[in-house]
């Protein structure tokens, strides 16, 4: 899809090209890609900003694990409405400032930075508490899809035959269902259960695309000469599988998660949004900009925030699997620029002993 | 290759019986439609109870209810097929029926907009690869992907229509409005045409103010009140849209597609601007647009017999394309005359923008309300969302199109064409354009099936009646029987575009054939 070569490259282009991946293993090649795409590497930062935001804000318990959060609220307490200097009278307004100087007070965080909703909860937790939920739901689909995806279609793609055809066909059976339709009917009856389990029985369905992907993949990976090499050695099914093949078919794999993840988020906010995902008392950021979208006019902030969060993240993760794809893609060629091309002339110059 | 196809079918009878089976038992496991009663201290609680299991079959476990579904499914080979009755005793085949013209009108539009400016974006975008343009397009197709539908809606509610409806009570422009409006889109074409520098500078100064003088003389002329083309802006947009479908179709250095185009263009929109509001003025508007439909391609056909003595069929083709366009604006036309007596319909009260529903039912009480006025309403009712869909699924096809033109354009038969000395013109519609558009075809067709099943949401937020209501209700109503039929729908939908897609991609590339291997 995003295949970016260049019309013609010259020579000279190819050696310094050449010079860069010198000794170094396919991995790091492919982090030094990423960690070159721009876009990806700000989305990382920003995502990862993002998770210790989340998760520092609030009391987060992961088992027995308890892990206190700094914010003075919880999302359930609900202190009293704030009532000074807000504009047109609306009450619980945010008092998040950011504008330095220029308004005279600069930067404040103030009592409740994203401002209050209209029985005074205080909003930062509970957009804390959704992106929370939103985050938990999208690394749970995309872990089990990746599982159930990756098996599926390793299976599938390596012994063929009947065990691909009746994989495959069952594969298509889940595939026709859309989305949205299977999301609902899960969501509507086990969304009272609690997020974690709507992940759960989601991903249980969302590996379909991806287990194709592999299927594919293994397919051609397995008629190459290391397999061929490898079963001459006696490896079992299993090594070959597992030791062989899939770390080649790691990028395709990493590539689709992510993108599946993103597709994910927008999933569970969409069911949450329909109320057939995450119910309240709960808290999810679908299910809060359908709690307050009507109050869009004159409380456009419980409308905003939510709304940011989603799309940051999902924004990232769109960024983060465009780069993962850029870099695992053999055929991609980067752009040089003129600082490279001096450089790279430099050394060409000098008789290309010099890095 | 009936033999192929003949499989595929039967291929996708299987998966749509196995898929229908998934979904009906995982509904009706996972639901329990006599929770409700369970619970009721009602002293007929139990006989309900009783009567709902009679009538709704729960004596039998989900998988032998399945067949009983299926045997009313299979009830086409007989003759007698039904999808079963829906809880309040309708038919669901009749409740479908009226739902899915519903949602087609509302996906329809969507996606051919969608198509079309996906498509030009992406081509833009390959052409003028690491430019500026290229990288804003691409973080505007990542934004748009990730980019709730129903959050989208909420800023199109308020910002597209109360505010623009606030806007119309008054329609006067603000300079800061002017300004920004000119400015953005001398940025946006400076981008599209780029160039050497002081070329790019000339385009964004002259695209910038020839906006701002078009906005102010629309406001002068109170056009957003009495929106009309007339005939001064049918000339002018009739030899435009000549100039413009020449170029693309042929180049205008092709003299005779130029005259064709433009004979067709202004006998349609200039010279027959007026006999045209009398045709529009039939009143069988049918049999009406059929004959527009069928003269245009007749006019082409006698406008390349009249100017071009070879090679006559490019010149058809781009003249029956002009005559098309030019009709289409006709109709925009048209409709902009029904703006202002539909305005001023009480129903209406100079609010045209709504935020929800398919059409307004009280129009009529108002007033007499002509084709084009009822066309009219349907048209604004479908404006918010068209345009939430519109931004929600063509930047896939931005993506999608700027990807596959680039690796076409890496092909050694674009080297070739380049090197046989072609202008760059015929090098990129002809050749590279042609090619990027078959895998791209296969694309749209499953994305369209594909938008039915996404419509579900859209519908809940704008307030439509169509599938997506049927859906909900389904799934809100334990309505077992109602929910399989709108997944028959969409999912019948869906592996036939895929099929589809597959015919068209073989008949398309020559390269591939259906059928051969496996």
């Amino acid at each position: 899809m995003s295949v970016e070569k260049e019309v013609m490259p010259g020579d000279k282009e190819d050696a310094i090209r050449n010079k860069e991946t010198e000794g170094l293993s396919q991995s790091q090649i492919v982090f030094r890609r990423f960690v070159r795409h721009r876009a990806a590497m700000i989305s990382v930062f920003v995502l990862l900003a993002i998770f210790i935001l989340v998760f520092s804000a609030l009391d987060f318990s992961l088992g027995p694990i308890q892990i206190p959060g700094w914010w003075k609220f919880s999302y359930l307490d609900t202190p009293e409405l704030r009532f000074e200097d807000c504009p047109g009278g609306v009450t619980g307004c945010p008092t998040l400032d950011m504008i330095p100087f220029l308004d005279g007070d600069g930067v404040v965080v103030g009592q409740h930075p994203f401002g209050q909703d209209n029985i005074g909860r205080d909003y930062f937790a509970l957009v804390m508490r959704g992106t929370q939920r939103s985050l938990q739901v999208m690394i749970i689909i995309g872990f089990i899809a990746a599982v159930i995806g990756t098996v599926v279609g390793a299976i599938a793609g390596y012994f063929r035959g009947w065990i691909d055809a009746l994989l495959m066909r069952f594969t298509d059976f889940i595939i026709v269902i859309p989305a949205i339709i299977i999301g609902s009917v899960i969501g509507y009856h086990i969304g009272n259960l609690g997020a974690i389990f709507l992940a759960f029985y989601l991903g249980l369905f969302a590996w379909t695309g991806l287990s194709r992907l592999v299927r594919g993949e293994f397919l051609t990976l397995r008629e190459r000469e290391f397999v061929d090499a490898a079963r001459v050695a006696g490896a079992s099914n299993r090594r070959i599988i597992f030791k062989h093949i899939l770390p080649n078919a790691i990028g395709v794999i990493i590539v689709a998660v992510t993108l599946l993840m993103a597709g994910a988020i927008l999933l569970e906010t969409a069911l949450s949004y329909l109320g057939f995902g995450v119910t309240s008392p709960d808290v999810s950021l679908g299910l809060i900009i359908s709690q307050y979208q009507e109050s869009f006019v004159t409380r456009p902030w419980l409308f905003w925030w939510p709304g940011v969060f989603i799309i940051t993240i999902a924004l990232c993760i769109n960024f983060i699997g465009d780069g993962l794809r850029d870099a695992f893609d053999p055929r991609q060629r980067r752009k040089l620029s003129l600082k490279d091309k001096l450089s790279g002339k430099r050394a060409a110059d000098v008789g290309g002993s010099t890095k | 290759m009936l033999s192929y196809i003949a499989r595929r079918l039967g291929a996708l009878v299987v998966i749509l019986f196995g898929s229908s089976f998934i979904l009906y038992n995982l509904a009706a496991i996972s639901a329990d439609p006599l929770e409700g009663l369970r619970q009721s201290t009602e002293p007929n609680a139990k006989a309900l109870m009783e009567s709902l299991s009679r009538d709704l079959r729960l004596d039998l476990p989900p998988p032998l209810r399945y067949f009983l579904w299926l045997r009313g499914v299979l009830g086409i080979f007989t003759g007698n097929f039904t999808l079963g009755e829906t809880r309040e005793y309708q038919n669901v085949m009749t409740e479908l029926g009226t739902a899915i013209p519903v949602t087609v009108r509302l996906v329809f539009a969507a996606t051919i907009i969608a198509i079309i400016l996906g498509v030009a974006m992406g081509i833009v975008s390959a052409l003028r690869q690491y430019s500026r343009f290229d990288y804003s397009m691409t973080f505007f197709a990542f934004l748009m992907f990730s980019l709730p539908i129903f959050w989208v809606a909420v800023l199109l509610k308020q910002y597209m229509a109360i505010e623009f409806n606030n806007f119309l009570s008054e329609p006067n422009i603000s300079l800061s409005w002017l300004v920004a409006i000119s400015l953005v889109s001398g940025i946006f074409w400076a981008g599209v045409i780029s160039g050497g520098k002081r070329q790019v500078v000339g385009i964004f100064l002259g695209v910038t103010a020839a906006t701002a003088a078009l906005i102010w003389i629309l406001d002068a002329a109170n056009w957003f009140i009495e929106p009309q083309l007339g005939i001064i802006g049918m000339t002018l947009l009739a030899v435009a849209t000549a100039y413009g479908i020449t170029q693309l179709s042929t180049g205008v250095a092709n003299k005779e597609a130029l005259r064709s185009a433009l004979a067709v263009a202004l006998l349609l929109g200039a010279i027959g601007y007026f006999p045209m509001q009398w045709v529009l003025e039939l009143s069988n508007k049918g049999l009406m647009f059929l004959g527009l439909f069928a003269l245009v391609p007749l006019l082409g056909f006698i406008a390349s017999r009249i100017f071009a003595r070879v090679d006559q069929g490019p010149v058809m083709r781009t003249a029956t394309i002009s005559g098309y366009v030019v009709l289409v604006l006709l109709f925009l036309d048209r409709l902009m005359q029904a703006w202002l007596p539909y305005m001023e319909n009480d129903a209406v009260n100079f609010r045209p923008i709504p935020t929800i529903g398919q059409s307004k039912a009280e129009l009529t009480l108002y007033g007499d309300v002509n084709w084009w006025v009822g066309t009219l309403d349907v048209m604004v009712h479908l404006i918010l969302p068209t345009v939430a869909l519109t931004l929600i699924s063509f930047a896939g096809y931005i993506r999608y199109s700027r990807g596959t033109l680039l690796e076409v354009l890496n092909q050694d038969y674009i080297r070739t064409a380049r090197a046989k000395g072609l202008t760059e013109r015929t090098v990129i519609m002809r050749h590279a354009f042609r090619n990027t558009m078959i895998p791209l075809t296969t694309i749209m067709v499953a994305d369209f099936a594909g938008i039915v099943g996404g419509a579900i949401i859209t519908e809940r937020v704008f307030g439509w009646t169509g599938m997506g209501t049927l859906f909900n209700k389904a799934i809100t109503g334990f309505d077992l029987n109602l929910l399989m039929g709108v997944f028959l729908v969409t999912a019948t939908l869906a592996v036939l575009a895929n099929l589809i897609a597959d015919l068209l991609y073989s008949a398309l590339d020559p390269r591939i054939r259906v059928g051969s291997g496996k």
